[in-house]
This record gives C-alpha cells, structure tokens and sequence, in this order.
C-alpha cells in the first residue's frame, strides 16, 4: 500500500466523521472536502463516493467544487504538499532559487508527485507574508522567512517523514510587524464594550423595551438602539476597507431594510479572504485583536438584525483557524455571542467560521456567498445584490475585516468621534500593508489623507521607482505621483502597498501580476477565462523576446475587451497593471520589443525536437532558424 | 405594465421582468448569443450577447429592460468585440468544422459568420481534451465544448439528473458527466433527456446520425443565425 | 485598370490537400477575367519553383506540418507584398492539426515502430526529408497574414469575391452562402 492510500472503510470513517460535523449540510461541502482532505491528504474517490451518498448531491456538484478550488486535490498530491509562494515580493527575497533547492534536495520535479509519492513542490499565489517573505505553505500551514539553511532542514524533515506537528515551532512563527498604529491597532478595548455602547445608546426606556421585543425587527429606523447604532455608523462616515469603498451606513441600512421571507435571516459575512497580492493587514488584524473584529460583527448584526455570522477565512491563514475558534467558544461564554446577548432577551447571533481553499475570486462578495454556500466560487450576476438575496438568498452583508474593527471602535465612541479623523471624504484610518524594497516592511496604520512619500519615509524606502497600492488590481504609482494621497478621494486601497526601488523591472512586475490573474480567473465569463490566458502568453513573448509592435498593440486590445467585456472585477482589472506600467514605464516594454515585425510566440527550432531526438539528425536542415529569444 | 425602450434607435416594447434580450426577441431583434437560452434561467457567461445600455457595456441576457433605456447592440464596435469573443472560443477548444458533424447546424460557428469572423486570429490552444464514445447512442466530443453550460442546467432542471456538472477554474474549466468513471454510459442519461438537445455545438450528438442533412440544406446553410426564427434550436 | 502593370500572384500548398487549388479552378471561366488584372508567379499552376522578389500576392493553402512548410511559408512572406491564408487547413491547422493532441515521439513510435505488419521498421532519416513539428500550426503563428478565406475548401465563388475586393481596393467580405468554415 502506497503512502497516499488508504482503505476505503476507513476513508469512509472519516467522511463520515466530518460530514456529521456539518450537520451532513451541503452548503458546508467546501468545509467537509477540506477537511476530508487534512485527514486524507488529498479527495480519494472513494471519499467522493461516501459523500455523495452522505450529502444526496451529485457527483458532478463534489467534483465541480473540488476542482475549482487550487488547494483541493483529487489526485494524490504527497504526504507533504509544498507551495511556494510566488508573489512579485517573493520573488524579490529569491523564493526561485530556493524552490529549486528543495527540488534538488528532494528528487523532486516542481510541480509533480516524487516518484515514491512522498512530496510535491509547487507554487501558489501570494500567501500575505510579504513583510516575512519568501513564505510557504506546507500542508496549508504558513511558514516564513525561508533561507536556504531552513530550506535544507525541511527537505531533511520531509525525507525522514516527519510529522508536520513535530516540525520546529518556530517554523510556524508568524510576525505581526506592527509598525505604526493608531485607533484599530492601540485599541485599549475591552470585549462587549462596543456591544454594550451600543445597546445604551437606545435614547429611552419606553423604546429600549419596545426594542427587545426582537433583536431580529429592531425599530424604525433612527430610533433606539439598533437603529441609533446604524446612525452612529453613517455618522461615522465609514466606507467599506476592502478596496470599493462602499458606504457601509447604506449597506447595513439596505439589508436591513430587506424583506426578510419566511424562515429566512439576515447573514453578516467578514471577508477574511485577503488574496489581493501584498495584502496582509488583515491576517494581523485577526491575529491582534480577533474580538474587535467579531465584536464589530456583532454590533453589525445588532444593527441590522441579523443571526447569523460567518467569517470567510482566506485557506492560506488555516493556521489562525484554531485560535480564532478559541476566541469564540470565550465570546460565546462571556454571553457575547449566542442567545439572548449581554441579556438582551432575543439578542441572538453566532459566528462560524469557513474556510477557504486557495481561490482568489472568492474576495468578490457574491462569489465568497457562493463559495460559503458549498459551491464554486463563481461571482453572481447581479442585481439582485446581496443585501437583499445574500448567503442563501437571505438578506447578506458582506464586509472587510478591518470594516468590521472600525465598526466596532465607532459604536463604542461614536460616529462623530471617527468622523473627525481621517479627511473630509475618508473618515477614519487605514491599515497599509507595506512589503518590498524597504528596511521596514510591516504594517502601518494611518489616519487616511497620508502621502505616498510620507509612508514611503516611514518604513525606510530609498530609491523608489514605483509603488503598487492596492495590489495588482489597484494602480501603479510613479515617483512624480509620490505625493498622492491614500484616501478615498485620490488613491483609494484595500492596503497593499508594495515598494519597487529602481533596480526592478517593471515590466516583470506586470507580468507577474498577468499569471496571477491568469491563475485566479475563475473561468466563467469567455473573455476573462481566454482573455487573461492570451495575456499571459503576449507578456511571456515579449518576455521570451519575441516581441514586436504587433504583439504591444494586441496587448492594448486585449486591455479594453478585458475591461468592457468581464463579467467581474477581477477581468475589469486584470489588465491595470500592464496598462498602468505602460503609461508610466514605457521604456521597459519598449526595451522587451526586440523584434521590428511579427514573430512567432514559440521557438520553431524547438519544434523539431520530437523529429531530431527520434531521427538521430543534427544536419543544418534539422534545424529553423528562429528569431525567438529562447524557452518558452 | 408595458413600457419601451430603443434598440439601436429601433422601439422595443417589454413587461417588467423581462431582459433585454427576450425584449428584442420577441420583437423580432436578433441579438448574438450563445450561453442564453428562452427556456432556461439567463446565465450570462458567454457574454456575446454584451449590449451598451446607456453607453455602459452589460450582457442582454441578464440586465433587465427598464423604460428608456438606450441600448446600442448592432454597431461596429460592439460586433468587433463579439468576433473578439467568438475567436476567442475558437481557439481556446479544438473546432474543425470540416470534421464536426454540426457543422450547418452549429451555433458557435452561424455566429461567427453572422460576426464576419474571417480567421481565429489568436494563437490556437490546441488542448488535449477527451472523447466519450462509451454511451450506445450518444457520443460525447468535449474538444468542442464552449462551457455555455446549458447542459448542465438543462440536466439539473428539467432533467433532474445532473448528467453534466464543470469543473476545475479558469482556463482549466471543463464539463464532466455524473459517474466515477467519468463515463456516459455509466449515468442515467438517454437520449430523450433535454440535456441531449440543448448543446449550441458539436459536444453531445447523437450516434449514427452524422451529416445525415447534406451541405446546402442545413439550418444555417438555408439562413443566416439572425433570421432564424429560433436560433437556438440547431439540431 | 487594364493599362495597369498586371499583379504577381503567387500561389502554394502546404500541409493541404490541393483541394483549395482545385477550387481555385472552379473560378471556371472568370479565370479568364481574372489574367486581365494578374499574372500567376511561383505556383503549382505555372511549376514555377521560387517566388520572384516583386510578388504582390501570395495565396497560402494549408499549414505547416514540417520544416519545409516553414521555409516555404517564409518565403511567400519575403517575397509578397499580400499573404492569403486560403482554407481551413492554413487557417486553424485542418485536418492534420488533429494529431496535435498527441506527442510527435508518439506518433512516429506507431506509424514506424508498433504498427501491425511493420517488420524492423524504423523512422526515415534521410536529410533530404524534412523534420516534421512538434505540432501542426496555423500559417498566421509563424508570419503575418493579411487576408483570410475560409471554407474546406473555399468555394470558387468565395475566392473569386475576395480577389475581386481586393482588386477594387474594399476590406474583403463574404456573405451569407459564401462564408463557411466547412
């Protein structure tokens, strides 16, 4: 019997010890496969078989979830599964040459099965240990920091089957890096605080009583504590930190206002799923003060009358998952979530926490909704929006981390209070996640109106070419623009801010911010799922050195069908980092256009290959001369 | 109530509820589509039915019609994307019409000469995909398979079966059948299921039945695909 | 237009099957129309065996299947100031792009090696033989292509139009009943 084999009973033991945890719910169908797989090491069919019998849903509904999301596996995958994480910063800290080390160590092929099914070594995308990089994950557990010496150690580790648990702590060491913090982060906050600022601010008894009568209905508008709450956070003026900037008032008023139908709840959703490459603010977040994030979920649902609350945990952060759980079991015991909160008869909410499995589309809101509800993570048409048809066609918001963090601060000392921070068209502080060419990387909260050349001052950049704000699908900041401003009003973020000096190469960047949406497109819409394929291939070529007018101008093609054709954001944006650098770094595509005309993609001498290893010749007319500059 | 919008100037009445693109279908309008079908819930994944409304571009098939709304479908720039889209599945599959037992009668390709489409123009993908010839009376060609998914509705909905189901992301998505094997023959389909009659391409097609009509007097041989009453009825 | 210098067309068959060549013919009696404005160059209907530097158009039927494909095809795009790709074959690969699934080491193990009846076969190599590729490709991946005609094979008729738009200087169209991809 094989490394990855097990017999089919007691695959179905564990199936079925899982899927009873789940209440044999199949909108927990993701939750089920990913921790099938922990205990499996990848979907053996069998799995799938007891599943399908467990869940009564087809086959093709398991196999079209499993396959859409990177870190499940229905074909064995080793005992040890390693991702190296490939974000433009990882690759800045050397994670290639270290990635090949492992390979070589181990007699493994990136991106294979060793032969005695031990191991895989692969690449994934940025895992937001960029502050710490180069970062991996082994078996969905983040490592960082990597060097070639720790590399050595895991290989060894790995040879002699080690068991992850029995790895060196210290291995699994995740550093806040909190460099600068202001309210969120030197929150002096106790938990229920906010909730029972909240609750008081009902303006009499006669209301507050009338109030009870239903956490669910709440009151008019305006009046009484949840509705005094909703105006504390219009108050408040807070948008939403996940990158649109929503108004978080009118969202949690829409829902509210949502009919409810029979049965029916309304769903508060913290979009923990932070895959925008450089992003990282919220795994700190999380780390620091998980009650303030939870509590401001809770005065959300407070707000709004909801019952239900779901974190959406981005896979990559599976390491936070146990602590996290703990800090709810504590809550649930302190009467902060639960039945009848802090006393307030009706006042129910809990709060379950949902996995991720390495899908970065599932940052979109209807696409996370759908991935919570056990499905692939394929962004809704809309409208209807969440806020009326949501987790389950129930009433849904659907807010960041740090949305929820600063939610819970403003219920606690008042809209106004938070309004008076920040500038007058973006209240408030932003958490930046600052990663690359700088001697501080970590993060930094400012009140929002900062410039560009004031963080950059902070964390110890010098040299600067180039500031990506936002990550790939937000924009590429030049140094002429060094003092824009982080705000809603100029650059807006979601807190990426990645630092290039002027030794890197634009155009790289933009290329692998290109496989990264090539990667991540979720593949429902024709122009996203061919779109961003055909792009990866033109910056390969002009990379590969087969570049020519031709190939810059079907590039911009591709550009404007990406944006006006995708079905999401995710196509819409796809294109912002080639656009941006060749606005603003023209010479590095120019440079990369080595070729006057048209020019094949591959390299024709390689097409003879087959021909020439099978025939034995080597003669002259064995071979094409090709312009091509080579690989591909 | 009955309201009207325009399309491309033209006064296109509607009922609340309905899209834009059953609007201009039962106004007689064609609009190019592949993923849309009148019987099934919109899906909006194809996205050649893409229309600017009010100068916005929004697929036809899910945006509601709203009283007036200025719609803008038949311009040149408009179909220059829409060939863009239809290369674009050209090459992202293997389609050798001379080979297909569809050709005359296929969706993808009349809407590619009602689009002009001269050449694929994109480099061709040239994907290794599989051939299911395991059911007796249907075979399955999955090289020519665009993801419409109206297989998978059909099969889900009408059905009630889920035959057909995708997976994997991205450029990796691809239709799969509801059986371990991964084989036809092992799911309950027949051909009477409505999954069977659905494909807009080559991909599900009756055995022994291949180029029964000769060229000339297939469907869209006799007509364009925007003069077919039904276009969405090609086998 | 009949004072004006006669064009050069040149004309050639790759990885095709002559049928788009044959088709050609089928302009039938309008070939006659048709030497008013052009002269043939290199082409299988002349036996001429190198395109003439000076040519205006070159009609390409069929892809490229081998190194020689490759040197052809470079030459008509050297040589002509127009490339046609004419039939589906030059187009997206036809019929012999349908191997492209399959690895080139595979195909050459069964037709020269594994095949029943074969005896101590072995795979030709003569240098007179050109290598095949590792995949069929369409001729607009390798040079630059100006102007597509599709159909397996294109109908007279359908050559005969874009001929004649690009005589009279319009961007070639093909109706309803002359644009096929079968």
């Amino acid at each position: 019997m094989g490394l990855n084999e097990m017999h089919a009973e007691a695959i179905a033991g564990v199936v079925d010890r899982v899927i009873n945890r789940y209440r044999r719910d199949p909108t927990c169908m993701l939750q089920i496969l990913r921790e099938v797989q922990e205990a499996c090491d990848w979907i053996p069919p069998e799995a799938i078989d007891r599943m399908q019998a467990m869940l009564g849903v087809p086959r093709t509904k398991i196999e079209g979830v499993a396959g859409f999301y990177s870190f499940i596996y229905t074909e064995p995958r080793g005992k040890y599964r390693v991702l190296f994480s490939d974000n433009i910063t990882d690759r800045m800290q050397g994670n290639r040459a270290l990635m090949e080390r492992l390979c070589n160590n181990l007699w493994v092929e990136r991106g294979k099965v060793s032969e005695d099914g031990l191991v895989s070594v692969g690449k994934t995308a940025c895992t937001g240990l960029c502050d710490q990089g180069p970062g991996m994950l082994v078996n969905n557990y983040a490592i960082a920091g990597l060097s070639a010496q720790r590399i050595d150690e895991i290989a060894e580790l790995i040879r002699n089957k080690v068991p992850l648990a029995e790895w060196p702590p210290a291995y699994f060491k995740i550093e806040d890096n909190i460099r600068r913090a202001d309210i969120l982060l030197n929150a002096d906050f106790k938990p229920g605080e906010a909730l029972l600022a909240a609750r008081a601010r009902a303006p009499s008894d006669g209301l507050n009583s009338s109030n009870m009568r239903s956490w669910r209905e709440g009151l008019p508008s305006g009046i009484g504590g949840p509705g005094a709450t909703l105006d504390e956070i219009k108050r408040a003026n807070l948008r939403g930190r996940g990158g649109a900037g929503f108004t978080t008032g009118l969202k949690w008023e829409a829902c509210r206002n949502a009919q409810l139908k029979a049965g029916h709840q309304r769903i508060v959703v913290c979009n923990a799923d932070e895959g925008e490459p450089g992003t990282f603010k919220d795994r700190v977040l999380l780390s620091k003060c998980p009650d303030l994030v939870f509590e401001g979920m809770t005065v959300a649902a407070y707000a709004i009358g909801a019952t239900r609350g779901f974190v959406y945990l981005r896979g990559e952060y599976r390491y936070l998952l146990d602590h996290l759980n703990a800090v709810l079991a504590n809550r649930r015991r302190e009467n902060l979530l639960g039945k009848d909160i802090c006393g307030l008869p009706g006042a129910d909410f809990d709060i379950e926490i949902h996995v991720g499995a390495g899908a970065y589309v599932c940052g979109e809101e209807s696409a996370l909704i759908e991935s919570l509800e056990g499905k692939r993570g394929t962004p809704r048409n809309r409208p209807p929006f969440p806020v009326t048809n949501g987790y389950l066609d129930q009433p849904t918001i659907v807010n960041n981390v740090e949305t929820f963090a600063a939610a819970a601060l403003i219920a606690l000392k008042g809209g106004e209070w938070y309004a008076g921070i920040g500038t007058k068209h973006s209240a408030g502080t932003k958490i930046i996640s600052v990663s690359g060419d700088c001697a501080r990387p970590g993060i930094y909260e400012y009140p929002f109106g900062v410039s560009i050349r004031q963080v950059l001052e902070d964390c110890g950049a010098t040299d600067t070419q180039a500031v990506q704000v936002s990550g790939p699908s937000g924009i590429c900041v030049a140094e002429n623009e060094f003092d824009r401003i982080i705000g809603f009003e100029d650059i807006p973020t979601a807190g990426a801010f990645t630092i290039f000096n002027k030794t890197r190469d634009m155009f790289e960047v933009a290329r692998n911010y290109v496989h990264f949406f090539q990667h991540e497109s979720c593949g429902f819409c024709t122009p996203c799922r061919v779109g961003t394929s055909l792009l990866k291939n033109l910056m390969d070529k002009l990379h590969y050195g087969s570049g020519s007018p031709y190939d810059f101008a079907e590039i911009e093609k591709l550009n404007n069908l990406l944006q006006s054709m995708s079905h999401c954001g995710l196509g819409h944006t796809a294109c912002n980092p080639v656009l941006d650098t060749i606005a603003k770094f023209r010479p590095a595509y120019d440079k990369r256009m080595m070729q006057q005309d048209f020019t094949p993609a591959f390299d024709l001498d390689r097409e003879l290959s087959a021909a020439r290893q099978m025939t034995g010749r080597d003669d002259a007319a064995a071979h094409l001369a090709t312009e091509h500059g080579g690989q591909s | 109530m009955s309201h009207t919008f325009t399309l491309d100037g033209k006064v296109i009445p509607f009922v609340d509820g309905q899209t834009i693109i059953q609007a201009a279908s039962a106004a007689g309008v064609f609009i190019p589509h592949l993923c849309y079908h009148p019987e099934f819930k919109p899906h909006g994944s194809c996205k050649l039915c893409t229309v600017k409304v009010n100068g916005r571009h929004t697929a036809s098939c899910t945006m509601r019609a709203a009283p007036g709304m200025v719609v803008e479908s038949e311009t040149e720039e408009i179909n220059a994307e829409r060939r863009a889209l239809t290369q674009m599945l050209f090459v992202e599959g293997n389609h050798f019409c001379p080979s297909c037992e569809k050709s005359g009668n296929c969706q993808l390709q009349a809407t590619a000469y009602h689009l002009g489409m001269m050449s694929p123009h994109y480099d061709h993908f040239f994907p290794n995909r599989a051939v299911d010839a395991s059911h007796p009376e249907v075979l399955l060609d999955f090289n020519r398979c665009i993801l419409c998914s109206l297989c998978v509705r059909a099969s889900r909905d009408v059905d009630g079966k889920n035959v057909f189901g995708l997976s994997g992301r991205g450029i990796k998505t691809h239709l799969i059948v509801n059986a371990k094997s991964g084989q036809l023959a092992d799911t309950d389909f027949t051909l009477d299921d409505k999954a069977a009659q659905v494909c807009p391409v080559g991909v599900i097609l009756k055995k022994r039945r291949g180029f029964a009509v000769p060229i000339g007097e297939r469907k869209f041989d006799k007509a364009p695909i925007s003069e077919t009453a039904d276009t969405t009825e090609g086998r | 237009m009949t004072d004006k210098k006669k064009l050069k067309v040149a004309t050639t068959s790759l990885a095709g099957c002559f049928g788009c060549h044959m088709s050609f013919l089928d302009i039938d009696e309008r070939l006659f129309t048709l030497l008013e404005h052009i002269e043939f160059d290199r082409s299988p209907l002349t036996d001429i065996k190198t395109c003439s530097p000076d040519c205006d158009i070159g009609i390409i039927e069929g892809g490229l299947c081998n190194a020689e494909n490759v040197h052809v095809l470079r030459e008509f795009r050297k040589n002509c100031k127009i490339l046609i790709a004419m039939g589906a074959c030059a187009i997206n690969g036809g019929l012999p792009a349908q191997r492209n699934h399959l690895p080139l080491t595979t195909i050459l193990e069964e037709v020269y090696h594994t095949s029943p009846g074969l005896a101590n076969g072995m795979i030709p190599n003569d240098p007179e033989l050109p290598l095949p590729l590792n995949q069929v490709h369409p001729i607009h991946e390798v040079v630059k292509i100006d102007y597509f005609i599709p159909g397996c094979p294109p109908s007279g008729d359908a050559i005969w139009k874009v001929l004649t738009d690009l005589l009279a200087g319009k961007e070639p169209t093909l109706e309803h009943g002359l644009m096929h991809y079968d």
